[in-house]
């Protein structure tokens, strides 16, 4: 009933605006999405020649058939989109590009559809793929481009991006990577390793051996850099890693342990708390000229600080009220406030990339959340409890948060397991996010293709 | 009218107050924890005959209890017999607390086991700390007593 009423808008909307492109199939993103859009993935269409030619490099058989794939999958996780099943479509791929037949979509209940092309001009791959509104039977987008053919895959999350964009009205968060600690062995000597791979799994790799305990890696604004915290040689200290040369180093040169690092929304400082003599607070260091500056000066534990996308304020969690709460600052340390004030303690303030929220951690009478709050304390939404789960990192448009989640062990103390999961800030669409081991301490990074 | 809700609204408060310090004082005391703080001896290694060598704090507390006290002095008798032993002072959290937040909680529980000692004679030389957070737990279960365990100060031998 709903779906033909929003089909009448529609139609009336062509009807009396024909110029104006908002016309055009929407999906709003600001609610809980019980009814994903029914989208239609033509594979990409690929000649023979151009197949045989990927095969080789990719090591699959139909390259465009798999980069379709990606798309599907990635519109299906993002829970707003309904990807029909392929063996309903009635006309070829290659024709639906150039022509579709949007009786023969219409049938199958797509009210959108995505074509296109894959071929290979002078050994690069160059795609082309078109975003059509089934009902109004209009193409909403058209885009081409090239690229080396070992960039399969983030064509497929680039595709996926422009589509999630162009129907939602904002960035897409496909072409993007997780950092993570990957975590194998017993509860009481796990083994821990640096670990990125995609968005939606693929390309897994280690970046550390396990040698020596490893945790809360953050990436830096172009995604290059992250900073992390190692147990190396039993000092544990802020590092730097250069994902591409997979050069280390550690930041400062502090008497003491230093943790929980995050760099600032321009990069060019890591922000850390520095624990002496049983006091934690929070420093900065300038990564061009070393400069260390102290920002928080008090005697209970300030940490997990994080910077406003503007750069003006910090939020961090301190337990100088007695437990720990969420406060606010200048990012010069000064007009220190408390924002959370609900039943429980709070932690692992994170401030959103859109600017608005801070999404946080909180436990209340023995149970761990997942919620957000604007960023003076008000307007407290929480999105997910359970018997413990922390940490959640943003993605870069600000939709989704993923954190991790670990469970229970029984009496035997046996059954423990951390797995990363996301959640979209509506408090829908709860997933786990799979990895090849057990893993923690996610952190999302910026769109790749900026 | 209005003044009803707002009464209402404040017996609710008070209630949950109520309720809230009601759980917050009542003491558990099974044989092996104090309130919540571990006093069995599961996990206790000895640096020599008589000198356990931890001390277990209570939830989100870096107090010394009664025993920690006595632990500790008898490690600093111990240490001043043995002039030429340095130390490492492990401070860990339970699970229940966010990872970076317990990795200060842990620093700051080794270091009360350190200013302990160093008040019994122990030069800071000889002392140095390091915290691991919930990294290590000693007792993989997800209870209360489990977790009594998880929250102490080791005290190791570092040469």
């Amino acid at each position: 009933m709903k779906s033909i009423l929003k089909k009448f808008l529609i139609s009336t909307f062509i009807l009396y605006f024909p110029i104006n492109s908002f016309a055009l199939i929407e999906v709003d993103i600001t609610r809980g999405n019980l009814n994903p859009l029914p989208v239609a993935i033509s594979p990409l269409s690929v000649d023979e020649k151009s197949r045989k030619s990927f095969e080789k490099i990719i090591d699959k058989k139909n390259i465009g058939e798999e980069i379709s794939s990606i798309v599907e999958n990635n519109l299906k996780i993002s829970g707003l989109f309904n990807p029909l099943n392929k063996d309903a479509f009635l006309q070829a791929p290659d024709i639906a590009n150039l022509k579709p037949r949007f009786e023969d979509w219409n049938l199958i209940k797509a009210q959108a559809l995505i074509t296109g092309k894959v071929s290979n001009v002078e050994n690069k791959l160059r795609v082309e793929f078109r975003l059509w509104d089934v009902l109004a039977g209009k193409e909403m987008m058209a885009l081409a481009f090239t690229t080396v053919p070992t960039n399969w895959r983030r064509v497929g999350h680039i595709i996926s991006d422009k589509v999630y964009e162009r129907l939602t009205g904002e960035k897409g968060y496909f072409d993007t990577r997780i950092i993570y600690v990957a975590e194998e062995g017993p509860k009481t000597k796990r083994i821990k390793k640096l670990a990125i791979m995609d968005q939606d799994g693929a390309n897994n790799k280690f970046l550390t051996l396990g040698n020596e305990l490893v945790l809360t890696p953050r990436f830096n604004p172009t995604s290059q850099m992250v900073t992390y915290l190692s147990y190396f040689r039993n000092l544990p200290r802020v590092y730097l890693l250069d994902i591409e040369t997979g050069m280390q180093e550690v930041v400062g040169d502090f008497p003491g342990m230093t943790f929980a690092p995050r760099f600032s929304p321009d990069g060019k400082k890591i922000i850390m708390s520095f624990a002496k003599d049983g006091n934690s607070d929070i420093y900065t260091m300038d990564l061009e000229n070393r400069i260390v500056e102290k920002i928080t000066n008090h005697p209970s534990i300030d940490t997990s600080p994080s910077y406003s996308p503007n750069g003006k304020y910090i939020c961090f969690n301190s337990d100088r009220s007695g437990y720990q709460q969420i406060y606010v600052m200048k990012s010069d340390g000064t007009n220190v406030k408390r924002i959370s004030f609900g039943n429980g303690i709070y932690g692992t303030p994170v401030w959103s990339p859109r600017g608005d929220l801070i999404a946080f951690t909180k436990l209340h009478k023995g149970k761990f959340y997942i919620g957000v709050m604007r960023t003076d304390g008000s307007g407290e939404r929480l999105l997910t409890e359970n018997f413990y789960q922390e940490a959640p990192s943003w993605s870069p448009n600000g939709r989704v948060l993923i954190f991790y989640r670990e469970t229970k062990t029984d009496e035997k103390g046996e059954g423990f397991s951390a797995k990363l999961w996301s959640i979209d800030l509506t408090g829908y669409n709860e997933r786990m996010v799979k990895t090849p081991t057990d893993g923690s301490d996610p952190s999302w990074s910026s769109l790749l293709s900026n | 009218m209005k003044l009803n809700k707002i009464l209402k609204n404040l017996l609710l408060v008070v209630a949950t107050c109520l309720a809230l310090s009601a759980c917050a004082t009542k003491k558990v005391s099974t044989g092996q924890m104090q309130g919540d703080v571990y006093t069995g001896t599961d996990t206790v290694e000895y640096l020599a005959s008589g000198v356990p060598d931890r001390v277990f704090f209570a939830t989100n507390e870096s107090v010394l209890t009664t025993a920690s006290r006595e632990t500790l002095r008898k490690q600093a008798a111990w240490l001043r017999k043995n002039s030429d032993v340095t130390i490492v002072l492990e401070g860990h959290a339970d699970e229940r607390g966010t990872r970076e937040y317990n990795l200060a909680l842990g620093e700051r529980r080794a270091n009360a086991a350190k200013d302990y000692l160093m008040t019994y004679g122990i030069s800071s030389d000889r002392i140095s700390v390091l915290s691991y957070g919930k990294e290590r737990p000693v007792d993989s279960g997800s209870n209360p007593l489990a977790w009594s365990k998880n929250r102490r100060s080791v005290t190791v031998k570092a040469n």
